[in-house]
Parts: structure tokens; sequence; C-alpha cells
């Protein structure tokens, strides 16, 4: 790998959940390199105490995202010149979580609304019986295939602004999960799915700004699961009434 | 720090100018109702508020108004097709027909006090 003359100016998010700021690094620029290399490179040669998290680096784990130029991105698929401004770059802690210590946020309120939001099958036989045919092609299956490539990265999480303004919504990665469960037809208990996403800070929290879907690095549409759960529980609800 | 560059999306504008059409139309029709209950209480005040709005500028300020309110129903009916009938996939395409709607009905409007 060849290196280039200049030297990449780095603002990198130092502190903990009690506050903290921006602090300068120069990085050298090189050819190919991702924002994750540019985090690892500061850790390794300038200052090992920089904590971040990462685990596969190819994309697969989610572990790695972060805020880079305000915006929440995978680093290790983000390639530094594709976010490049002048030679300058910026990169901090998710938005919507609360840090733990510079780069690396707890993630447990993230899990913990997968969990509140139903995202647990709940399962029709046992192991001992045969295993249940899935028809790839049938209208549910469809459906539930197009979320279940979620690496949970939190990126959609960090990007929503209804988050931001109610810390009790469960989010669109939860609510996707619940989404694809809810139309797993191998799923028994599908009004409980239901009921999970349809109280106070459940789907109908959403306003479709869209920033989920937006944002997805493995271009998925949290809005669109959203939106099918919001049609289901409503139509749910004018069924009861009637 | 990069502050909100999360929302330089259309789909995000597209809510934003929902909200604040929402609100300056909220803002608006109270004065509407209250102009229009001077009909049955000073009819002759009336007379002279709707002369006053035969100025261009007031014109102008209408085409705003109608923009807004183009815009509030064309937007809140892409929303309300987006959670009820089956998912169309071009989100961002109806979030600018929409504006694209309401600029050409304000539009026609301002064109046609002029």
């Amino acid at each position: 790998m060849t290196e280039s003359p200049e030297n990449l100016s780095i603002a990198v998010w130092r502190g903990d959940d009690s506050g903290g700021g921006y602090e300068q690094f120069d990085v050298p620029a090189r050819q190919n390199q991702t924002v994750l290399d540019v985090v690892s490179w500061i850790q390794q040669h300038t200052d090992p105490s920089l904590t971040y998290r990462f685990a596969c680096r190819v994309g697969m784990c989610g572990s790695c995202a972060m805020m880079v130029n305000g915006e929440p991105r995978w680093t290790c698929r983000t390639h530094v010149k594709t976010v490049l401004k002048g030679n300058r770059l910026e990169v901090g802690p998710l938005r919507n979580l609360p840090v733990i210590k510079d780069l690396a946020t707890d993630m447990d309120p993230f899990f913990d609304k997968w969990v509140a939001s139903e995202g647990a099958h709940h399962p029709t036989r046992t192991r001992h019986d045969p295993i249940a045919p899935v028809d790839p092609t049938e209208g549910n299956r469809v459906e539930a295939n197009e979320g279940i490539e979620c690496i949970n990265c939190a990126v959609c999480y960090s990007a929503c602004d209804t988050v931001t303004g109610n810390p009790d919504y469960l989010g669109p990665a939860a609510l996707q999960r619940a989404w694809t469960l809810f139309n797993d037809t191998k799923d028994a208990n599908r009004g409980a799915i239901l009921d999970a996403v349809s109280g106070s800070g459940g789907c109908h929290n959403c306003h479709s700004q869209g920033s989920c879907s937006h944002y997805c690095p493995n271009e998925l549409n949290p809005m669109k699961a959203i939106a099918g759960l919001k049609r289901a529980s409503a139509t749910r609800f004018f069924r009861r009434s009637s | 720090m990069i502050r909100h560059a999360h929302r330089s999306h259309g789909l995000w504008l597209a809510f934003i100018l929902h909200r604040l059409s929402g609100v300056a139309l909220a803002l608006f029709l109270p004065v509407h109702f209250y102009v229009l209950s001077l009909a049955l209480t000073e009819p002759a005040r009336l007379d002279g508020f709707l002369n006053w709005t035969d100025r261009p500028l007031v014109k102008a300020a209408e085409f705003g108004l109608v923009f807004l309110l183009a815009v509030h129903i064309f937007g809140g009916l892409r929303l309300m097709a987006l959670e009820f009938l089956p998912w169309p996939s071009r989100q961002k395409s109806f979030a600018a027909g929409a504006v694209a709607l309401a600029l050409f009905l304000s539009g026609g409007f301002l064109l046609s006090a002029m």
C-alpha cells in the first residue's frame, strides 16, 4: 500500500457519559483506508487509551458503528476517501446511546428494546417435531426475508430523531425485528407482538422521517417494516371495534 | 461537532416541511376565522380589509399560504398512503411530487391573482 504525502486531520470524541470533547490526531493518509483503519491507527500508534469497538472488520458483526462527520456509519466498510472533507474527518460515538468511553457506546438500551418489542420467536413446535416446511415464495415469507439481514449495528437507532425525542421509543431495528417475526408463519403468538409494538413507545410514534432506511448499511427498510406494523395494529383495532 | 448532518436527506426535509407548514396553518386559521367573523359583526371593516388584501405584497403572501396548505395536504396524503396502503417503494419521488404539486397549485393561484 503506498502512502500519500499528507496527513489526515482526525477529530475523535474523547470522554464518557459525564461529558467530553473532540481531540485532534494526525494520521498518515493511505490510498485505501477505512474509518476503522484510521481509528485503529490512532489507538496503535498515538494513544493506546482510545476506546472503541470492532470485531469482524467485514460488515457482518455490526459492532463498529460510529458517527462519521455527523452521520452514523459502519466504519469498517466506510472508505475514508468517500467521507473526507478536505483532509478532515470527525469521528464520534453513536447518537441516542449512553457513552461508556470515547467511541464505545452502551448497547444495552438498544437490545433491551428488542426484547421489549417481543423480538423473540414464539415456537409452534418442539425440537422433537419435524421441521416445518417454509415456502420462500409465499407473501409473508417474502416480507419477513426483507428484514432478516439486520446486523444489529444500531446505525438506524442512532439516525432516528424520534428516538432522540422519546427515549422510550422502541426504535427502527427492534420494530423491524418485530415485523419480521409477525410475518413468520411459524410464530405462535403474533397478537403478543402487536401488543408489544402498538402501545406507548411503539410503532405509532414513528414520524416517517426515513433516516433509518436512508442510513441502513445493509440497505434494509425499517420504515417500511414500521408502516407494516402500523397497518397491522390499526387493522386489528378497527376489527375489534366493529 | 458536525451537528444534524444525519438530517440532510429528502424524507427528513419532507417531514420538517410537513411539520412547519402544519404549525404555520394552525397559527393562520384563528386569524382567518376572525376575519370571516367580521362579515357578521363589522361588515364595513371586512370590506376595508378585503380592499387591503388586493395589494401585490399581500397576494404574494397569499401565494405562500396556498403553498403551505397544498404542501400540507399532499404531504399528509403521502403519509396516509405510506401507512395504510401496500408499500410503494418510491417514497422520495412521492415527497418531491407533493412539493411539485403544491408549487403548481400555488403558482397557478399567483398567476390568476396578478
